[in-house]
């Protein structure tokens, strides 16, 4: 791993400092999704209804993406986005808000978990696997027509590239050269189904040969690895030498979404062994950089941003059902 | 390519259903299960069909009693695998393939509506493409605007292809039974809310008595789920327990409630549509779609041309033509709740 050394200490704290921050506020949801949902569990009941994908294990790719983005460049993500969100500084305040159905939320309360947009940073995402390609290259495609460096990151499961928009987007703006950074979060599963039985090759990568682009495989959820290779794509989109596609191996710490039995699932009893948390953690800590308090400042640090957005959104308004058909059009969308 | 149509026993249409209770889910897995047992060319292909038993639980323990060579997961990958459907289907199998929301069908409408709904007008008649599409609708347990919707409208609007919609557990068994005989395409389509599913709040009606022989619930015959004579619901799916809720409750005030439970959008039984209304002279429909441009368009207009002037009251509960919102309030202010259907009835009836 030669790219490491342009990891500075500082740096590297910083990409743990964010998953840790991810990690606290995924448990935060978790526990909060779960607390009223009992006897029995009713997905339509309590605080936070609805279907709840959360990204614990995933943290890596979302800190790995986030430390080369400014706010002006655009993100686009899946059902399963709050780490990527957080890391691409998305209001924590308004998405928890969001989560919990209220007007103080990113969308009103109208979008929910799998459908959060925060224009400020250009950060959407959609429910329908694979349809967040083709906005990204959209919003690549503005950025170059304005003359601008500013570049479009699209993320989606290794399931969704199986899916028609995905090998669309990858052929599209590799012929238009646009500055598109696709990342693949590979997590062995779209949601019962192994990537064994969806998929015709063991690489994603491999499939960006097929559209003339750069395609790298991030193996074993290594932060510092997805961020050099993070680094290299978003450079080269940047200097206006078009799209890469990086797939990272990831893990998938808890079900596909929570009330998931995982019955079907094999390989469970490795997973806490991979939690990426700890493994980074120790990483650092053999490192010589970081030592047991400095890791637990984090997670309190974290601790105190997670629960303020919680509560912030727990003390929000709900929405005026009165109001549930505002904002279908912009005309009289003013409050 | 299967052009003449296979000779099938005959089997009885809607026999007494008997004692034993089963969810609609269960009844759905049984009515597939027994074709599958029966016609070996029927296969059942879709995401999360296999180990996991689909996720509302319409294919659970296919995979244990046919194997994977006949309960097929799939990749994500919707137009390859609904454009394979209707290869098989025209080759002469019978494939139940699984959408898993209908709101998915964006990614691969083209295979559903410009090829399963026309091969067979376009071939004269030629080629068949016995198929069935079945798919997870409805909301109410805040899963948002791109989880939530109903959509039957939309394929009803588009020729060529049926679309059953049942409500209860009997109905499941045997419109599914009708639909994998059936030998033109069949989209088949079940409320989340009507499943019996342990992880969701559901109608009592979602569990109930369905006969253990395969039997079919004839295409295009809708039901009188209540009789009355005051007002006619005419409604499907999970708004037709509501309606039934509704009327029993008001029943205790001297309100007569007619409920019509069409159980398939196309054909649409109209006649029925008109025997009722001709009967209590006022129409509610109430439709989880969206309002305009739809289904309960469709029934309103049926009754009009059939009774010009005749009609004493109509009107519509139904989503008022807004995406479906995620929180809790804002969703049940647009879905046909009791209090709107009840709400409409009282105003129906109200001189
Ligand atoms: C077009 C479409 N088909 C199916 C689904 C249902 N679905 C939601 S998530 C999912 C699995 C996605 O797998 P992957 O892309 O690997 O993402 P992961 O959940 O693993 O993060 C499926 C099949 C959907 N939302 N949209
Ligand atoms: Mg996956």
């Amino acid at each position: 791993m030669t790219v490491q050394s342009a990891l500075s200490a500082t740096d590297r704290l910083e990409l743990l400092r964010m998953m840790v921050l991810i990690r606290t506020f995924e448990e935060a949801i978790l526990r909060e999704y779960h607390a009223d949902k009992s006897p029995g569990f009713d997905i339509g009941a309590g605080l936070v209804p609805g279907e709840m994908h959360l990204a614990a294990g995933q943290e890596p790719v979302a800190a790995g993406i986030g430390a080369h983005l400014s706010l002006g460049d655009a993100l686009t993500a899946t059902h399963r986005p709050h780490h990527v969100a957080i890391a691409h500084g998305v209001d924590m305040r308004k998405m928890a808000a969001e989560i919990f159905g209220r007007e103080t939320g990113l969308g009103r309360g109208r979008g929910g978990h799998m459908h959060l947009f925060d224009p400020e940073v250009h950060f959407s995402c959609s429910g329908i696997v694979a349809e967040g390609l083709p906005p990204a290259l959209g919003q690549a495609f503005a950025f170059q027509r304005a003359g601008t460096d500013r570049v479009a990151v699209a993320v989606a499961g290794e399931g969704a590239a199986n899916a028609g928009a995905f090998h669309e987007s990858l052929n599209l703006a590799a012929l238009w050269k646009l500055p598109v950074i696709f990342v693949i979060e590979d997590n062995d599963w779209g949601i019962s189904v192994p990537r064994s039985a969806s998929t015709s090759v063991p690489s994603n990568a491999v499939r960006a040969a097929g559209y003339g682009i750069p395609g790298t495989r991030v193996e074993d959820n290594a932060v510092e690895d997805i961020w050099a290779a993070v680094g290299e794509a978003v450079r080269r989109a940047r200097a206006g030498e078009g799209p890469s596609l990086i797939e990272v191996h990831t893990l998938r710490l808890w079900g596909h979404f929570e009330g998931d039995a995982q019955g079907y699932r094999g390989d469970l009893e490795g997973v806490p062994g991979r939690d990426p948390i700890p493994t980074y953690q120790k990483h650092l800590t053999d490192a010589g950089i970081l030592d047991d308090a400095a890791f637990a400042e984090m997670g309190a640090a974290a601790s105190t941003r997670v629960e303020d957005a919680i509560a912030f959104a727990k003390s929000s308004p709900l929405p005026d059902p009165a109001d549930a058909l505002k904002y279908v059009f912009t005309e009289g969308a003013q409050s | 390519m299967s052009t003449a149509p296979t000779t099938r026993t005959e089997l009885p249409s809607e026999p007494e259903a008997g004692r034993r209770k089963l969810s609609t889910a269960k009844a759905m897995v049984e009515a597939i299960s027994q074709q599958m047992h029966t016609d070996e060319q029927v296969f059942v292909m879709g995401e999360d069909v296999g180990s996991y038993g689909g996720i509302f639980s319409s294919t659970t323990g296919l995979l244990d009693e046919f194997g994977p060579e006949r309960v097929i997961d799939t990749p994500i990958s919707e137009t390859a695998f609904i454009g394979l459907g209707i290869g098989a289907a025209v080759e002469g199998m019978r494939p139940v393939i699984e959408l898993m929301f209908v709101d998915f069908f964006g990614v691969c409408m083209d295979q559903i509506y410009n090829h399963m709904a026309k091969i067979h007008y376009e071939s004269g008649g030629n080629v068949r493409v016995p198929m069935v599409l079945m798919s997870a609708t409805g909301g109410g347990y805040s899963d948002g605007a791109q989880h939530s919707q109903c959509l039957w409208g939309t394929f009803a609007h588009l020729p060529g292809m049926k679309v059953v919609v049942p409500s209860n557990p009997y109905d499941a068994k045997g419109l599914m039974t009708a639909a994998i005989r059936s030998d033109d395409p069949v989209i088949y389509l079940f409320h989340k809310g009507i499943m019996g599913l342990g992880w969701m709040k559901k109608n009592q009606r979602s569990i109930g008595a369905v006969p253990t022989d395969a039997y079919e619930v004839p295409i295009g015959k809708a039901r009188v789920a209540r009789e009355g004579s005051d007002v006619s619901i005419v409604t499907l799916s999970l708004s037709v327990h509501h309606s039934l809720d509704v009327a029993e409750k008001l029943a205790a005030e001297g309100i007569d409630v007619e409920v019509i439970d069409l159980r398939t959008v196309v054909p649409l039984d109209r006649e029925a549509i008109v025997a009722s209304v001709s009967k209590t002279g006022r129409l509610i429909v109430v439709d989880e779609d969206y309002q305009s441009f739809g289904l309960s368009g469709e029934v309103i207009a049926t009754a009009a041309e059939a009774m010009p002037g005749g009609l004493k009251h109509v009107s519509r509960v139904a989503v008022p033509d807004v995406p479906i919102p995620y929180a809790r309030d804002l969703e049940y202010a647009v879905l046909p709740t009791p209090a709107r259907i009840e709400a409409a009835v009282r105003k129906a009836v109200a001189r």
